[in-house]
């Protein structure tokens, strides 16, 4: 539980951390279809560059990134040896039946492999530096064109922001049930999948009901204040974009290009 | 068959994912006799909660170690030793009520039993036992743990502790959000276990009226360790270390201590009860 480490936050004060979340955001989005243009070495090079810059420039330490990795390392493994083992093409080093270990085959694995790592590490490092609060702030400002085709920006943040607020929470209570089961002879992680599974009622059963209890609570206190959900809202945080924010997405432009070139020649 | 809990040197932290905790316990050493009923105070963050974890095997020491009757606990237990240890050392939890999950309070009081090996056949029989125990009527048994007050939710989450049939009883602020009633039924009631079933009491309280009147020994954490550890009288007497602890006194104590510098006389001896307190009051002649 304690170990995911993707959407934590993780507090600090580097020049990722003091960006604006809309800039990560976009960024962020950008860095997922970018890495799709890398086609050849230098484009790979270039892919990794940039990853360990962003990397060292949070300041978070190459540890945590590397236990976000951690988590999807078989999926990744997963299908990089699918790559390896059915595409063929170039030279073939190995050949048994329809498995061919060939040139193209190890190159697209490598790729892949690349974009996988640099993807998770980027994402990673805009949910490490950005505070859930910032996030969802970002997050309802880009989405704010949507509302024109009718949907409920506003409501979504709220939902989005009041969950992210209770995760803590609800991780806390759940250890503190399962050390009270635990107190009454409850095991978890042993025997068969179906033990396995009875073992998690007193657990979740419990954590349903304090969690339905405290979102009526939560409903009516909200209600009791005056929320209306039809009435336009106004924010506490204010999102102000400044130079460095502006210089960011140059960056990143500057990003595209460089692929753009290396496409080419 | 009496079981002794002792504490060696054990030094305690939490694992925070990457990170540990600083130390929750610092090298404390203690040792329960039998039959006794002990309280544990200090202030908030001192470790008592964590301490009660140890005696259970759920926190386990870093160094040093736990011996629960003639099983030792250290870093490096086993997940089967320490069942054995949680069998014999009941742990309730703060507001245990919030562990309540099965159909019926009856379903809910054998989880333990069961879980420990206890015959289906054998579980009813216990249930029926321990809920006239802890002071409630048989026919809850058959009705649903979220269909109840909660004074009687905290009752029956107690008597699923019980339903384990512990030697030693640890709880964690067992009175804590109940009326001054359910208090004083609750702690009588342990008191009562205490004192007739001969069972050894662990109680971690903030409320020093309730040490002053059930408690014989009194454990003081703070920042970790374990500064004082003697009976519950000799706490009381000594007023600079209680002030320095941030120790609240009881009433009659308070009243005593305040007549004491007002009057200039001095009572015969640490009143902790009204009724001590006039007695002594009547012997000096005040009253
Ligand atoms: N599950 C946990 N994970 C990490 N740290 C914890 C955990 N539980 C307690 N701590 C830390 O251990 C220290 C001691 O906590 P503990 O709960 O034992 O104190 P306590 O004396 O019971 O306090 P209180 O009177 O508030 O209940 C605190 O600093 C707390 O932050
Ligand atoms: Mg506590």
């Amino acid at each position: 539980m304690n170990k995911l480490i993707l959407g934590r936050y993780f507090p600090g004060d580097s020049l990722i951390h003091r960006l604006d979340p809309r800039a990560k955001l976009i960024s962020g989005i950008a860095f997922i279809f970018i890495s799709f243009l890398a086609k050849n070495s230098q484009g790979l090079f270039l892919l990794w560059l940039f990853t360990f810059f962003v990397m060292s420039t949070t300041r978070v330490g190459f540890r945590a990134f590397f236990r976000g990795v951690r988590p999807l390392i078989w999926l990744i493994l997963f299908t990089v040896f699918l790559q390896i083992l059915f595409t063929a093409g170039g030279t073939i080093y190995f050949n048994w039946g329809p498995i061919k270990i060939s040139e193209y085959g190890l190159a697209n694995a490598l790729f892949i492999f690349s974009r996988f790592v640099t993807i998770i590490v980027v994402t990673t490092a805009v949910t490490l530096t950005t505070k859930p609060m910032e996030l969802t702030d970002g997050l309802t400002f880009l989405m704010r064109p949507l509302r024109i085709l009718r949907v409920p920006v506003d409501e979504l943040s709220m939902m989005l922001s009041i969950a992210l607020r209770f995760i803590p929470n609800l991780l806390d209570e759940m250890q503190r049930i399962m050390d009270a089961q635990k107190a009454r002879g409850a095991v978890f992680g042993e025997g068969s999948l179906f033990h396995q599974m009875k073992a998690l009622v007193p657990i979740f059963l419990p954590l349903f009901s304090s969690s339905l209890n405290r979102g009526e609570e939560l409903a009516n206190v909200m209600d009791v204040r005056g929320y209306r959900s039809e009435l336009p809202r106004s924010s506490f945080r204010r999102l102000i974009w400044k130079i460095k924010d502006t210089v960011c997405m140059l960056v990143i432009l500057l990003l595209i290009a460089a692929f753009a070139v290396l496409n080419l020649i | 068959m009496a079981m002794r809990l002792r504490l060696d040197h054990v030094t305690a932290d939490y694992q925070i994912g990457p990170v540990r905790s600083p130390r929750v316990l610092r090298e404390v050493s203690m040792s329960l006799q039998p039959g006794t009923f002990t309280a544990v105070v200090g202030p908030t963050g001192a470790g008592k909660s964590s301490l009660l974890k140890v005696l259970n095997g759920l926190l386990l020491p870093q160094s040093g170690q736990a011996e629960i009757g003639d099983i030792t606990i250290d870093g490096k237990s086993s997940k089967r030793l320490l069942k054995a240890v949680r069998k014999r050392v009941g742990l309730v939890f703060q507001f245990p009520e919030s562990q309540l999950f099965a159909e019926t309070v009856e379903q809910d009081i054998s989880f333990g039993p069961l879980n420990f090996g206890a015959h289906p056949r054998n579980v009813h029989a216990l249930a029926e036992k321990v809920i006239a125990q802890v002071g409630l009527d048989e026919s809850i048994l058959y009705r649903s743990p979220f269909s109840l007050s909660g004074g009687q939710k905290r009752r029956v989450a107690i008597a699923g502790v019980l339903a384990l049939e512990p030697e030693v009883l640890a709880l964690d602020e067992p009175t804590a959000g109940l009326d001054p009633t359910g208090k004083e039924e609750l702690l009588s009631l342990l008191k009562q276990w205490n004192k007739q079933n001969g069972l050894t009491i662990l109680m971690v309280t903030h409320d020093m009226e309730s040490v002053a009147r059930y408690a014989d020994d009194v454990v003081v954490m703070e920042k970790g360790r374990a500064v004082f550890h003697d009976s519950m009288r000799k706490l009381f007497e000594d007023t600079e270390r209680l002030e320095k602890w941030q120790l609240d006194v009881p009433d009659a104590r308070r009243f005593q201590l305040e007549f004491e510098v007002r009057s200039g006389t001095r009572l015969p001896r640490v009143c902790l009860t009204e009724d001590e307190l006039a007695d002594a009051l009547i012997e000096v002649g005040r009253v």
